[in-house]
Order: C-alpha cells, then sequence, then structure tokens
C-alpha cells in the first residue's frame, strides 16, 4: 500500500516499509553480478528460488546479497499448491524470513501461473503467518480471491516470462490497479525500462525484473537505468499524468498574434 | 535404501549429519524435508536414516522472472 507520510513515499509489505519500488530478480547470471546489480538498481527485494542443493556446489548466493535485502524467495517449480507449500516451508527453514512469492506452472511451454492453486497456496501459507506475494494472470476475480486469501501484494505477468515483450496484459493490470485495495507489483515480461516506467505510471505499486537485466549487454548499467525509469514512473502518477485531447490542439503559448496588427 | 533428491542412497543406519557431511553438502547453506516434514538443523546429528527413507536437501539459488 504507498503510504505517505510527512512526504514519504513507501512501498508498505506485510508491515515493512521499502524506498525501492524495484523488486530484482536474481536468475540467469552469474553470482559475481549480484553485488553491482542490487547496488545500481537500489533493489531493497530480491527474489531467490529454492532448488536442490548439489554436493559439488558450494558457492552460496547468500554470500552475494548484501545483509539489508528483504529476500524473497520464490516456488519456481511447484505444479501444485501442496508443492508450493513445500517449498515456502523450506525457504523459511533456510533462514531468511516470511516473505514467499506463490509461482505455479503446470504449463512448460508458456509458463503460466495457474491461478486456481495460486489462490489456495497463498491461503495455506497467510495463515501460517507468510508474508505471501503470489504471482498471476491478470484476472480481477483471482485477485479478489487473493486478497481474501490474505495476500500481502498481487503480482499480475505483464508477459510470458523472460520474454521482455512489455505490458502485453496492460488493459487487465489496469484494472487491478483501479479495483483491488493491495500493492499491484508488475512481474514477468517488463523487458525495457520505459515498460517499467508505463506500468509505474499507471499506478502499479513496484515492478518486477529479471531477464530484461539479465539479457541486457551491461546489467548494473541497466539496473541503474530500470531504477531511474521506475523512480520516474512513479513520480509521473504521483503528480497525475496531463489529459489527452480527443481531437485538435491547445496551444501553451499565448495566441495574440501580436505582429500582425 | 534412502532416497536423496530423488536419488537411491547407501544411507540407511547413518545419522543425516554424517550423511550429508560424508556426501559433500554445505551443511550451512541447506534445509531438509525428511519424509515429507522439515527436519530443523539441530536434529540432524540424532535422526538416523532408515530404508525408505525420503530426504530433500535444498539450497537457494538465483531466480527470477
Amino acid at each position: 500500500m504507498a503510504m505517505e507520510q510527512n512526504g514519504e513515499d513507501c512501498l508498505e509489505l506485510g508491515g515493512r516499509k521499502f524506498h525501492s519500488r524495484f523488486i530484482l530478480g536474481s536468475g540467469k547470471y552469474s553470482l559475481q553480478l549480484i553485488e553491482a546489480a542490487v547496488r545500481d538498481a537500489g533493489a531493497e527485494i530480491v527474489t531467490v528460488a529454492v532448488r536442490r542443493a548439489n554436493t559439488k556446489e558450494h558457492e552460496n548466493i547468500l554470500d552475494y546479497i548484501p545483509k539489508q535485502v528483504t529476500l524473497l524467495p520464490n516456488t519456481s517449480g511447484a505444479r501444485t499448491a501442496d508443492e508450493a507449500v513445500r517449498i515456502a516451508h523450506l525457504a523459511r527453514e533456510l533462514g531468511c524470513g516470511d516473505f514467499v512469492k506463490i509461482e505455479i506452472m503446470r504449463d512448460s511451454k508458456y509458463l503460466l501461473p495457474d491461478n486456481e492453486a495460486t489462490v489456495r497456496a497463498t491461503e495455506t501459507l497467510a495463515k501460517e503467518g507468510f508474508i505471501v506475494l503470489p504471482y498471476m494472470y491478470p484476472d480481477l476475480n483471482t485477485a479478489r480471491d487473493l486478497v481474501s486469501a490474505g495476500a500481502a501484494a498481487v503480482m499480475p505477468l505483464a508477459a510470458p516470462i523472460g520474454s521482455n515483450k512489455g505490458l502485453v496484459t496492460k488493459e487487465f493490470i489496469q484494472i487491478l490497479i483501479d479495483e483491488i485495495d493491495l500493492p499491484i507489483i508488475v512481474d514477468a515480461g517488463i523487458g525495457s525500462p520505459a515498460q517499467a516506467c508505463e506500468a509505474m505510471q499507471m499506478g502499479a505499486a513496484a515492478v518486477m525484473a529479471n531477464t530484461a537485466l539479465a539479457t541486457a549487454g551491461d546489467l548494473p548499467l541497466m539496473a541503474a537505468a530500470f531504477r531511474e525509469a521506475i523512480a520516474a514512473g512513479r513520480k509521473a502518477y504521483r503528480a497525475g499524468l496531463g489529459r489527452v485531447l480527443s481531437r485538435g490542439a491547445a496551444a501553451s503559448d499565448p495566441l495574440t498574434g501580436f505582429l500582425r496588427d | 535404501m534412502v532416497k536423496v533428491n530423488g536419488e537411491p542412497q547407501e544411507a540407511a543406519g547413518e545419522s543425516l549429519a554424517a550423511y550429508l557431511a560424508a556426501a559433500g553438502y554445505d551443511i550451512r547453506a541447506v534445509a531438509v524435508e525428511y519424509n515429507g516434514a522439515i527436519l530443523p538443523k539441530e536434529r540432524y546429528a540424532a535422526t538416523v536414516l532408515a530404508d525408505g527413507d525420503v530426504v530433500e536437501v535444498v539450497c537457494f539459488m538465483g531466480g527470477g522472472c
């Protein structure tokens, strides 16, 4: 929820306040780049995944993420609500707090979230005290169910995950922003700072990005570009965009025609 | 046979702590689900693996969207 006290513009999730509205993913790039990415993104929340441990791999991602960052473990890999709940329990046991991003995908081609299973997992985990951020296909009915289930925010996809296609679901995300009394965090598919800025101008509470950075030429520089775009979009939203004329023109200069008389 | 991360392992009779250390897991970085329930770290040493046990050993890795 947007909080404005003493001119402060904070994102509040699960009773915690964040000044950054850029949620950063940590997938598909090297651990050595994470610190620079977090720094240049100005990110205060970073997502991580839970996977089967490997006996030959001894690098711990947590050693690369600055300690002040809030970790948001996701349940990627879950195909059912039960699997998502199990992964959330394991994530909490890994010792990084009570935040969890629910991701449940039955479809391995388009990687679309299973909204119905997501509602069920959200309900179970919210009751257990998790701060639940569900990833979902932007649907108003599901979003309302997620509110009732105790979600802390709603994370609609903008486009298929990893596609960098931008705000393909724009109209439906706008409906969620207008109708749902929880932070709407635009997730998946955001491919450029311009798209992130547009999502923020629409009134999104935050934007999540990962692939857009991981596939960019210079990851930290792109992180900085996203940071500025998200901040700009937020300011534009708070300022209130100027109106668009349906036709014609409206001069901003005085039209006295003074050279003619 | 004990199933660890989906693979059968000759670990029956060993403590979970001993098995994980011998197998090369970084205990500090993992969480364990033992027969479907989360097992707190302080119980690894006292948990003796038996035939038919199912163990999941997980850690965090990079992930996003």
